[in-house]
């Protein structure tokens, strides 16, 4: 069983995330780890491999300080990590994201049974990535699994939503999106950080993938961020004192805002 | 603020990077609510025991992590700045391994050192008596051997033992022979022998998920096997894993205290009278700065007997010295700091009221202070 994992280097989210001058998501001046809402992903396929005899190929693209989020995965019990690194790729979107992410998938030996994903990227935060991928590679998508089951050549995922939680089914290879409910990520251990050292990673530019540079990057990108603006600072909260009527103006405040 | 760290090895930083993450993660959200239930942290401990924090200082053949002890500490002293109680858990645990790891025969390492460092289990130190705490050599607890040699029945009661009722040994040491300090023998007590009870946990002032119980043993029987060292070695073997133990002590102080500066320090930024920040008057201003000098203090000298122990040089005297400086000095950040926060300080709306009650056993345990100033001062004058 063959599992690629595909994760993105974000900032940090308790740092102070800004964008840089033309707009695109500060990546340099900001703490960066594994997103998150990957790490679910990365728990997942190890759960899998390790139920499996399989083996977890982790894939991410990004500048060069996106190689720390390929060695937290290794450290926590992935195989082998692919880079795919290339100053053309800065500023691309979610279609050329997919197109980059599709090409180095079609590139591994050998090709994976299942390609996992996060629900989405803590930075981004689009959520399509998964499902262009799919396209893009011919294979079924069931996104937002919150339960994973792999057994004779299928996949079985349990999707929930508001009304109902589905029971989706889904033919080997595929590509299944998991949520945080999924799991709870392991951290890695001491062991497991010795390991990742002298495991392989694979670095690969858009040439070594046969991408053409034009397709890729800011200048295609379908989208850009034409301007930001920081949110205004929260309120001051009101502090009602209690002179033996707190009660009544505590349930006034909730009527007001519409809580009663 | 974490403590800025010089460390020998990128691995080291890595080893320090995820301490750091389990700690804030994991430990920090549930630390209050825990010491206040005095909730034996279980999970917690079989957490760091998979992550491989509980056999840092131990070979890798036998699942160890084999870092010197300049790096185990300092993971030690971060755990400790976020939870004082699995500081000290984590430390008596390495504590329980030395004797197999440093008397044991090959067989008894191969043996016995997987499981006790594979991270599923804990250890208890089972030394101290209620009527034997310095005096170590006065201890009662008896050991006899079968007619046959294969066997010893313990009989005896020890005191103050950590992690007693959920270890899943006991590295205890009792009398073989009635010759005073040279009659005692160190045995590995697995905690499913027969003959094992537990008194009522201790009310103590502090580190209340650190239950501290007494152990009886009535005829608890265990193998030949399980002697480490030969019989009569049990007081240097105890003494010598004493004087390692006691960094881990040292280094668990020194986190403490860097907590208790870490959350003054923030404090007297923010609290304003007068019209300024506290902080910048000078009272509370150099009462910080002889806070930051005593932590600072504490970790070099914790630092420098490790190095010493790294090295393979006696270490004995720089032990009693770290134990003394680190854990005085947690005391006394401790106190300090319960004063820069004032009457928050004194509240338990703050962890500072907790780290002052935690620190003072510090001086107490793994030797008293009385009993370091004893070491130091006999290899100074002896």
């Amino acid at each position: 069983m063959n599992i690629v994992v595909c994760v993105k280097y974000v900032p940090d989210a308790q740092a102070d995330r800004t964008f840089s001058v033309d707009n695109t998501t500060d990546r340099a001046g900001v703490d960066g780890l594994l997103s998150e809402l990957d790490e679910y992903a990365v728990e997942e396929a190890l759960k899998i491999a390790e139920a499996n005899d399989g083996e977890v190929t982790i894939l991410t693209i990004g500048p060069d300080r996106a190689a720390d989020a390929l060695k937290k995965a290794l450290q926590m019990g992935a195989h082998r990590a692919v880079h795919v690194n290339d100053a053309a790729i800065h500023g691309s979107d979610a279609i050329a994201t997919s197109l980059v992410l599709a090409k180095a998938i079609q590139k591994l030996d050998p090709q994976p049974d299942l390609v996992l994903t996060g629900m989405a990227s803590t930075d981004g935060t689009m959520g399509v990535v998964p499902t262009m991928l799919a396209e893009r590679l011919g294979l079924p998508a069931v996104t937002y699994a919150s339960e994973l089951t792999v057994a004779d050549g299928k996949v079985s995922v349990r999707r929930d939503g508001d009304l109902a939680s589905q029971t989706i089914e889904a033919t080997l290879p595929a590509l299944v999106s998991v949520t945080d409910q999924i799991n709870e990520p392991r951290y890695p251990s001491f062991k497991g950080i010795m390991a990742a050292k002298k495991k392989p990673v694979d670095t690969w530019t858009l040439a070594d993938l046969g991408v053409d540079a034009e397709l890729v990057g800011l200048t295609a990108a379908w989208t850009t961020v034409e301007s930001f603006s920081a949110r205004p600072p929260r309120q001051k909260g009101q502090i009602v004192t209690d002179e033996g009527d707190g009660g009544s103006k505590l349930a006034v405040f909730l009527g007001e805002h519409k809580f009663l | 603020m974490p403590a800025e760290r010089l460390l020998p090895t990128d691995d080291s930083q890595d080893l320090i990077d995820l301490t750091r993450e389990i700690c804030r993660q994991d430990l920090a959200p549930q630390v209050d609510d825990m010491e206040r239930a005095g909730t034996f942290p279980e999970k917690t401990f079989r957490l760091l025991g998979q992550a491989g924090l509980l056999s840092l200082p131990y070979p890798e053949e036998f699942g160890g992590g084999a870092q010197p002890y300049e790096v185990y500490l300092q993971v030690v002293e971060e755990i400790a700045s976020v939870w004082m109680s699995v500081a000290v858990g984590a430390s008596v645990h390495a504590l329980t391994c030395y004797p197999v790891a440093t008397f044991g025969t090959d067989e008894q390492r191969q043996r016995l050192l997987p499981a006790m460092l594979g991270g599923d289990q804990l250890g208890a130190y089972c030394l101290s008596e209620p009527m034997s705490g310095s005096d170590v050599g006065s201890m009662t607890t008896r050991a006899t051997r079968s007619d046959d040699g294969g066997t010893y029945a313990l009989k005896g009661t020890k005191a103050w033992i950590s992690n007693a009722g959920h270890a899943d040994f006991y590295t205890t040491f009792a009398r073989t022979s009635d010759d005073g300090g040279r009659g005692l023998s160190c045995f590995i007590v697995p905690a499913q022998t027969e003959g094992i009870s537990f008194g009522a946990v201790e009310r103590t002032m502090g580190l209340r998920c650190d239950p501290i119980r007494q152990v009886t043993f009535e005829d608890a029987r265990v193998d030949a096997g399980q002697r480490v060292g030969e019989e009569g070695q049990g007081m240097a073997i105890a003494l010598s894993a004493l004087d390692s133990g006691r960094l881990g002590i040292a280094a668990a102080a020194t986190g403490l205290a860097q907590a208790a500066l870490d959350q003054a320090a923030a404090y007297a930024k923010e609290r304003r009278q007068f019209g300024r920040a506290i902080g910048e008057f000078q009272g509370l201003a150099f009462l910080l700065a002889d806070m930051e000098a005593a932590v600072t203090s504490s970790r070099a000298s914790y630092l420098y007997a490790a190095r010493m122990r790294d090295a393979g040089r006696p270490f004995s005297k720089q032990a009693a010295v770290a134990k003394l400086v680190a854990t005085d000095a947690a005391m006394k950040v401790t106190t300090d700091a319960v004063q820069v926060l004032g009457g928050a300080g004194y509240t338990q709306d703050f962890p500072l009221e907790r780290y002052m009650r935690e620190a003072k056993v510090t001086q107490i345990f793994e030797g008293t202070n009385q009993i370091q100033r004893l070491v130091i001062s006999r290899q100074l004058l002896g």
